[in-house]
């Protein structure tokens, strides 16, 4: 299932329709997080990097374009733009860090870092601590669109959506991404080619922290709040599963996955199977290494190969 | 009040005992972590759960069955390591050859899992579980009051690092496993069972997060969320030791609860990070970590 020019077309217009059939806020809560598992996934898919700290950057624009566009009342163009460097910037500095270790050592960094940044925004004077920021005025974008209008919003989340896919499919589609893919399937391979793979992975790595930023700018705005839940060593974990249930490596995959992780929690969320979303969340991951490790779309392509290729 | 140059001295040694307790904690997780990698290559992200499974194990094995903390310390490391027997046998084995991420992701499966089990039943906050009568006693030392409890921990866990230690370095049994470590392949050419000495470890490095856990019961509250929380801190705290040797990730584990105590006492703000500012700094100094051998 290669993304050909009317099958784009095709997606891009239900995108467009989807908010007549469909609840706008969820379906931006469903954009927000496949944008973080897009951007997760150009580094677990493509670069075959696992980060298992990416809650610090989606959690860091939060917080950022939350406490600008509390405090300083500027549009939310430049709160989101100001929420994404951030991401970017911690990224640059992470990136450094966990670069200088390998596989399950650079999952256990990032982890760790993520953790630190945990406790510091617990602490930290602007975050509001415990409450996190609450109340996060939506503003007209551009100082004209009034964005408390949930389907005017949905409209600008999915712009955003769109380029945010557009950016990690232009990166993979890329000479750069060609690397990336080579560090992934061969390492040692491509530091003989001559390619300086370090360097490389920390440029994957902050184009990924920073549209992991965007996604969380993006959520702050949609749902008025930026709390520890944004940078709790949960999420960094949800976004794993959503890449790994939807196919890692596959360009709609992490799209997929966060439908689906996104509405199990939904439908879980409002009852007392509240707690059961973590067992869930538990067993999928269980069940898709054990039995179901190309994902969704990674399983669908590979029927429709079999049968149709 | 005892000072010195300033410096609260009841509150110093305070905090350091402090740090010494949750740094025996450490150093038994730290060290169960690293005999698995050892021979696994994997890491166990359901560590933590196979602690606070320790520790709910006590608890139910006094609520429900009256059996006491000795016991419990005796039984319950069995039981959590033959969970992770299971564990191994069934979910990790069939994955053994792929990518040793899938294997991280599996145990991460397990550890969510087992922590929204005991959620659900149990509630997130704590349960409390009493200090054994034996221990519960306080000795007066000249510069600060020291509990029965925390003294037994601290000893308890160094005895315990130092016979793993003893029994990996310096036993026959030890050497199948270090010989495993370095070429399972030529092993089990020897004519030992690879298999079996692979699950027999995944279950024994469980097993002391299992004692771990018991051991925390009456100190901390037994809550669901007690094992994700200290995971996180123990794999800084591999991080910053590098998982080469045993003995590294003992004293690593020890080191750094010291380091954490003088933390809470000096600039209590800092406590809680101190350990991954460590990592930091060590990852720019030493990338490998401390004890580590990988280049």
């Amino acid at each position: 299932m290669t993304m050909t020019k009317p099958r784009i077309a095709l997606l891009v217009l239900l995108g467009l329709l989807a908010p007549l059939v469909i609840y706008p806020v969820f379906l931006m809560k469903v954009l927000c997080f496949a944008l973080f598992a897009c951007a997760f996934n150009l580094l677990l898919g493509f670069t075959g990097l696992l980060s298992f700290g990416h809650a610090a950057f989606l959690g860091t624009g939060g917080y950022v374009t939350g406490y600008l566009m509390i405090n300083t009342g500027i549009t939310p163009e430049l709160g989101i733009l100001c929420g994404t460097l951030a991401a970017g910037v911690v990224g640059a500095v992470y990136g450094k860090l966990a670069v200088k270790r390998e596989g399950i050592y650079f999952a256990m960094v990032t982890l760790a870092l993520a953790q630190l940044l945990f406790f510091v925004y617990l602490q930290a004077p602007f975050t509001g601590g415990e409450d996190g920021l609450q109340g996060v005025p939506r503003g007209f974008l551009f100082g004209l669109i009034d964005l408390t209008n949930n389907t005017y919003l949905y409209y600008v989340v999915y712009a955003i959506f769109l380029f945010g896919f557009w950016l990690v499919f232009r990166t993979v589609h890329s000479p750069f991404g060609q690397i990336l893919k080579a560090i992934r399937e061969n390492e040692p391979r491509a530091i003989s080619l001559g390619y300086n793979v370090t360097q490389y992975k920390w440029v994957a790595f902050v184009i990924s922290a920073a549209l992991a930023g965007l996604a969380g700018s993006t959520k702050t705005l949609v749902f008025q709040l930026a709390s520890l839940n944004d940078v709790h060593w949960h999420l960094s974990g949800e976004v794993v599963l959503m890449t790994l249930l939807g196919g890692m490596g596959t360009i709609a995959g992490p799209l997929v996955g966060a439908g689906v992780v996104v509405t199990i929690q939904n439908y879980l969320s409002g009852g007392e199977l509240g707690n059961y979303v973590s067992i869930i969340m538990g067993v999928i991951f269980i069940i898709c290494v054990l039995l179901f490790r190309n994902g969704i779309v990674g399983e669908l392509q590979r029927l429709i190969k079999r049968n149709f290729g | 009040m005892a000072t010195f140059l300033g410096i609260n001295l009841f509150g110093l040694f305070g905090q350091l005992l402090v740090g010494l307790i949750n740094g025996s904690f450490y150093a038994l997780l730290s060290l169960g972590l690293a005999i698995i990698f050892g021979l696994l290559k994997i890491i166990n992200f359901a560590q933590g759960a196979m602690y606070m499974l320790g520790a709910f194990a006590a608890w139910m094995a006094l609520n429900y069955f009256g059996i006491n903390y000795w016991a419990a310390l005796i039984l319950v490391p069995l039981v959590v390591g033959f969970a992770g027997v299971l564990v191994e046998r069934f979910l990790l084995r069939p994955i053994a050859g792929e990518d040793h991420l899938y294997s991280l992701l599996l145990t991460f499966g397990i550890a969510l899992v087992l922590q929204g089990l005991f959620t659900q039943i149990y509630g997130a906050s704590g349960q409390p579980y009493s200090i054994p009568d034996a221990l519960k006693g306080g000795t007066k030392l000249p510069f600060m009051y020291l509990p029965d409890y925390r003294a037994w921990i601290i000893v308890a866990s160094v005895v315990v690092c130092s016979l793993t230690w003893y029994m990996i370095e310096k036993t026959r049994l030890g050497a199948y496993l270090r010989a495993g470590t370095e070429n399972p392949a030529m092993l089990q050419a020897f004519g030992i069972n690879v298999p079996l000495i692979v699950t027999l470890t995944f279950g024994f490095g469980v097993g002391l997060a299992g004692f771990a856990g018991v051991m925390a019961a009456p100190v901390y509250s037994v809550s669901p969320d007690m094992g994700s929380n200290m995971l996180i801190v123990v794999f800084a705290i591999v991080v910053i030791g590098g998982m080469g040797s045993i003995g590294g990730a003992i004293l690593t584990g020890l080191g750094m609860g010291i380091i954490e105590g003088l933390t809470k006492y000096f600039y209590p703000e800092a406590s809680t990070t101190v350990i991954f500012a460590v990592m930091v700094i060590v990852l720019l100094l030493k990338p490998a970590g401390l004890f580590g051998k990988e280049a």
